[in-house]
């Protein structure tokens, strides 16, 4: 019986995986690709480890798998969000037919800060943060 | 049942691996193609991702659990990879539009 719901979760993820993988392959710009790889492919690699907890019926690997899991639920986002900006950031191109771009003009033109915020608000902030101590 | 079930688990690793191993292929198409760094990273982000299922299926498959710290370990140096290169992509594109005029940092005195 085990076996059973470790085999469907495994297939599940095996297939999460797949479309990750088709998704990078074919979708047109780089934050719709991104899209792709970071929630498809989470939970494809997630379910892999929550087979582990389900198939190994130890309270050690249980923890550890459950663990990594969470780990990796709350990491996508946070590496997606700072890749998805620097990409902004770096022009990369859209999709011929995106449709709305929200953030369009809303970056001064050396693309540091939102137009409208304080001169040297966060200016200041990365030189102090370029060198510590 | 039991017998049945372990058969199940058995050929549902080895869908899990082909269809992994698809993924890897056209994820190295696209890290070896991908038109700007930053789809580059999406692509290692993704190495790392298949990096672990694939970790997690060897271990269920030989039933040596000892290799799901590999994958936690894997997760996290993927993770600081990721955000690592999402500053360098960042830095250079600010580099890259402060070229024009010579940058003044204000550091020297």
């Amino acid at each position: 019986m085990i076996d059973l719901v470790a085999g469907i979760i495994i297939l599940i993820g095996a297939v999460f995986s797949l479309v990750a993988g088709i998704g990078l392959y074919r979708l047109p710009d780089i934050f719709v690709r991104m899209h792709a790889a970071t929630k498809a492919g989470t939970l494809g690699a997630g379910l892999v480890l929550l087979a582990i907890a389900v198939d190994s019926q130890d309270i050690g690997v249980v923890t550890r798998a459950i663990a990594g899991f969470g780990f990796l639920l709350l990491t996508a986002p946070v590496a997606a969000h700072l890749l998805g900006r620097a990409a902004y950031l770096s022009r990369a191109e859209l999709w011929s037919q995106t449709s709305i771009d929200e953030l369009a003009g809303k970056y001064d033109a050396d693309g540091r800060r939102l137009a409208g915020t304080p001169e040297n608000s966060l200016q200041s902030a990365t030189r102090e943060d370029s060198n510590p101590g | 049942m039991t017998e049945f079930g372990a058969q199940f688990l058995e050929w549902s690793i080895l869908f899990a691996y082909g269809a992994m191993i698809v993924s890897f292929a056209l994820t190295v198409y696209r890290l070896l193609r991908g038109p700007t760094p930053a789809d580059r990273v999406v692509a290692l982000d993704m190495l790392a991702l298949l990096g672990i299922g694939f970790i997690g299926l060897f271990s269920i498959s030989t039933g040596e659990y000892a290799f799901l710290d590999v994958a936690i370990a894997l997760a996290l140096v993927g993770f600081l990879a990721t955000v690592a290169f999402a500053r360098y992509v960042y830095q250079s594109a600010l580099n890259e539009h402060h070229k024009q005029p010579p940058a003044d940092t204000g550091d020297e005195p």
